[in-house]
C-alpha cells in the first residue's frame, strides 16, 4: 500500500525567487525520513513539492521530477487533485474545518471527493479514529464541532481526516510545533504506529524528534539568506545524529554554526 | 516593617482616584452650567445649552481629573468623554428619527391600513392603506435580489478565489466605482435601455432591474470581505485530502463565510429598499393593486410616501398615510437586519 518516493533534480521557485535547488533523494515505503533544518532552507516548500500543494501558493512551480512508485507526479496529465489522493497531508497548525463535526471532519474526504458507499462510513471513521488513537475520547461526541477539541486532540483529528482517505504517503509539516510536550508525545507514538501502513515525510525544527521517530534523516541547508535551500545529505537517521558525515550537520545538530 | 517603610513614601504604583460616581457627577454640573448660561444669555435653542453642556464637560473633566489623578489619567478621561460625546452626537439623530416617525406613524398604522390599497380612496382623504406598495417593495426587491445575489457573490467568488492579473483589478475597480452611483443614474440607465431602447413599458421588473444595478456593489464587496476572512488553512487542508478547488469553495469556504454572507446580503437588500429615484422613474406607481411585476405600473413603499406627500396638496390624511408608510418600510429593513443578524449568529462556526 505505502508507496516509494523517489525524487531526482528537483527545483522548486516562488516566481522568479528559486526557494530550493536540485534536490535528489529516494524515500522508502513504510519509512519514517525526517527533514531538519534552519527556518527558511525550503523543507517545507520541499515537502509541499511532494504532493503539489507548492503550486497551490500564487507564483509556486517546479522543476524536476518526483516519482511515486515510477509515475512521474509532474507528468504530463496528471491531476494534481488526484496526486493530493495518493500523497496525504497534515499541517503545523490543527485546522479542522469549523462547520463540521468530529464525525464530518474525518468522513470530509471521502465525502467531497464523493466515493464512498453510505455503509462504509460509520466503519471508515471509526477505523481512521482509532488509527489516530483519538476514538477513546471522542467517540460519545462524533457529533459535536472538532473545533471544540484541545489542540493535541484536534492534530490527531486532522491526522484521522488525512488517513481516511487512505492515501499511500504521509506528509506532515511540523507537526508538533504547536502543541504540548503530552500531545506531541501522542504524536510521535501515533507516528510509529502510522508507518507500519504508509510512507510518512515529517518536517520538524525539534532535533530530538527527529532522531525518536524517524528512520532517515536528511539536513537542509542555505548558504545565505536570499539563496535557494539545498540538500546538504540524507542517511540513516543513527548516522547523522552520532556521525554525518557532513561538517555543516554536525554543526547544526550540536547548535554551533558558522 | 516594610509596610511602614513604603507608607513613609509617596507609592509609585498609587495615586489619587476619583470615585466612580464623579463623571455622573460632572455631567450633571456641566448640564447646569449649560442651562445657567443659556438662561443667563437669552439662548432658547435646546442644541446651544447642549454644546455648551458637552464643552463645559470635556473640559471640567479634564480639569478635575488633572488636579487629583495626573495628566495621563486626565488624557484617558477626555478620551473617553470625547468619545462618548461622539457617540451621543450620532444618536441623538437616528433615535430622534425613529421617535418622530413613530409618534406620526402609529395614527393610521393598524391591520386596515397594512391590508387594503388606495383604490377607492382619493388622495386628499381618510382612509385607504399600503397593501399595494407592501406587494410591489416585495416583488421588486425579491426580484432584484434574484439578480443581484447570485451575479455579486459569483464575482466576489471569482475575485477571492481565482482572480488575479488585470481582469480582477478591473473588476475591482469598476465594483468600486459602481458603488458610487447615484440611484437616479441608475434610474435613468434603466430607462433608455430597458423602456426606451427596447420598449418595453413601466413595470416593477424595471424597477428591480435599476434594484440590482445599486445593490450588486454591496454584494460583492462584502462577500469578498467574508471570503477573505475564511483562513487559508482550511483551503489546504481540503485540497491536500484531494478535493478538486470548487468542491473545496462550495463545501468548505462558502459554509464557513455563509453567515457573514447572509448578513452582507440582507444589508444590501436593506439598502435598496428605501430607494425611491429609481422607482419614480421605471415603476410609476399607482393606487391599485397589480400582483405582475413584469407588466404595468405598481407602487412601492418609498414611492407610496413620496405620492402621498407630494399629491395630497397638504391634507392630513395624506400626511398621516406617508408617515405610517414610512413606519412599515422602517420596520421592514430593521426586522430584516434583525434576521440577518440571527441567520449570522446561528450559521458562525461554534466553539463547543
Amino acid at each position: 500500500m505505502a508507496k516509494r518516493i523517489d525524487v531526482s533534480g528537483l527545483s522548486a521557485y516562488y516566481g522568479s525567487h528559486k526557494a530550493i535547488d536540485d534536490i535528489s533523494m529516494t524515500i522508502e515505503p513504510r519509512t519514517v525520513t525526517a527533514f531538519i533544518g534552519p527556518s527558511g532552507c525550503g523543507k517545507s516548500t520541499f515537502l509541499r513539492t511532494l504532493n503539489r500543494m507548492h503550486e497551490v501558493t500564487p507564483g509556486g512551480r517546479v522543476e524536476g521530477k518526483v516519482l511515486l512508485d515510477d509515475e512521474d507526479l509532474y507528468g504530463a496529465g496528471v491531476d494534481p487533485v488526484s496526486v493530493r489522493r495518493e500523497v496525504g497531508m497534515v499541517f503545523q497548525r490543527p485546522n479542522p474545518f469549523p462547520t463540521m463535526s468530529i464525525f464530518d471532519n474525518v468522513a470530509a474526504g471521502l465525502r467531497l471527493n464523493g466515493n464512498y458507499r453510505k455503509n462504509e462510513l460509520n466503519d471508515i471513521v471509526e477505523k481512521s479514529l482509532k488509527g489516530a488513537n483519538l476514538w477513546n475520547e471522542v467517540k460519545d461526541r462524533l457529533n459535536k464541532p472538532g473545533s471544540g477539541l484541545s489542540g493535541g486532540q484536534q492534530q490527531r483529528l486532522c491526522i484521522a481526516r488525512a488517513i481516511a482517505v487512505e492515501p499511500k504517503v504521509l506528509l506532515m509539516d511540523e507537526p508538533c510545533s504547536a502543541l504540548d510536550p503530552i500531545s506531541t508525545l501522542a504524536i510521535e507514538d501515533l507516528i510509529g504506529e502510522l508507518k507500519e501502513r504508509f510512507t510518512i515525510v515529517i518536517v520538524t525544527h525539534n532535533m530530538q524528534q527527529a532522531a525518536r521517530v524517524s528512520d532517515r534523516t536528511a539536513f537542509f541547508n542555505l548558504a545565505a539568506v536570499g539563496q535557494p535551500g539545498k540538500l546538504i545529505e540524507i542517511d540513516d537517521t543513527e548516522r547523522i545524529f552520532s556521525n554525518p558525515s557532513v561538517q555543516a550537520t554536525e554543526d547544526y545538530i550540536s547548535g554551533r554554526f558558522g | 516593617m516594610s509596610t511602614t517603610l513604603t507608607s513613609k513614601h509617596r507609592s509609585t504604583l498609587r495615586g489619587g482616584h476619583l470615585p466612580k460616581w464623579s463623571p455622573l457627577a460632572i455631567i450633571a454640573g456641566s448640564v447646569a452650567a449649560g442651562l445657567g448660561i443659556s438662561a443667563a444669555a437669552g439662548l432658547h435653542s435646546s442644541i446651544q445649552w447642549a454644546l455648551i453642556a458637552a464643552v463645559v464637560f470635556v473640559v471640567a473633566t479634564y480639569g478635575i481629573a488633572a488636579k487629583v489623578e495626573g495628566r495621563r489619567q486626565a488624557k484617558d478621561r477626555i478620551a473617553t468623554s470625547l468619545i462618548w460625546v461622539a457617540f451621543l452626537l450620532a444618536v441623538i439623530p437616528l433615535a430622534s428619527l425613529v421617535w418622530e416617525t413613530v409618534k406620526r406613524g402609529v395614527k393610521v398604522f393598524d391591520v386596515y391600513f397594512l391590508t387594503h390599497s388606495m383604490g377607492v380612496v382619493a388622495d386628499t382623504e381618510p382612509g385607504g392603506g399600503i397593501y399595494h406598495a407592501i406587494i410591489g417593495t416585495l416583488e421588486q426587491v425579491g426580484l432584484a435580489s434574484l439578480i443581484a445575489v447570485p451575479i455579486g457573490v459569483l464575482t466576489a467568488i471569482y475575485l477571492v478565489e481565482y482572480g488575479k492579473g488585470k481582469l480582477a483589478k478591473a473588476i475591482t475597480f469598476f465594483v468600486d466605482v459602481m458603488t458610487g452611483i447615484p440611484s437616479i443614474v441608475a434610474g435613468l440607465f434603466i430607462l433608455s435601455f430597458w423602456i426606451l431602447i427596447l420598449d418595453m413599458g413601466y413595470s416593477g421588473f424595471a424597477g428591480s432591474l435599476a434594484l440590482s444595478i445599486l445593490m450588486m456593489p454591496v454584494v460583492v464587496r462584502s462577500t469578498e470581505e467574508m471570503l477573505k476572512l475564511v483562513p487559508n488553512e482550511l483551503r489546504e487542508a481540503s485540497l491536500a485530502l484531494g478535493v478538486p478547488k470548487w468542491r473545496t469553495i462550495l463545501k468548505v469556504v462558502l459554509p464557513t463565510s455563509i453567515g457573514g454572507i447572509t448578513t452582507g446580503v440582507m444589508l444590501a437588500v436593506a439598502r435598496i429598499t428605501g430607494e425611491t429615484a429609481p422607482m419614480l422613474l421605471l415603476v410609476w406607481g399607482t393606487n391599485f393593486i397589480n400582483n405582475n411585476p413584469f407588466e404595468g405600473p405598481q407602487a412601492s413603499l418609498p414611492l407610496y410616501i413620496y405620492q402621498q406627500y407630494a399629491n395630497s396638496s397638504g391634507a392630513n390624511a395624506a400626511y398621516d398615510r406617508a408617515w405610517a408608510a414610512a413606519l412599515a418600510l422602517i420596520a421592514f429593513v430593521m426586522i430584516l437586519n434583525l434576521v440577518a443578524r440571527g441567520i449570522a449568529r446561528w450559521k458562525a462556526p461554534s466553539q463547543h
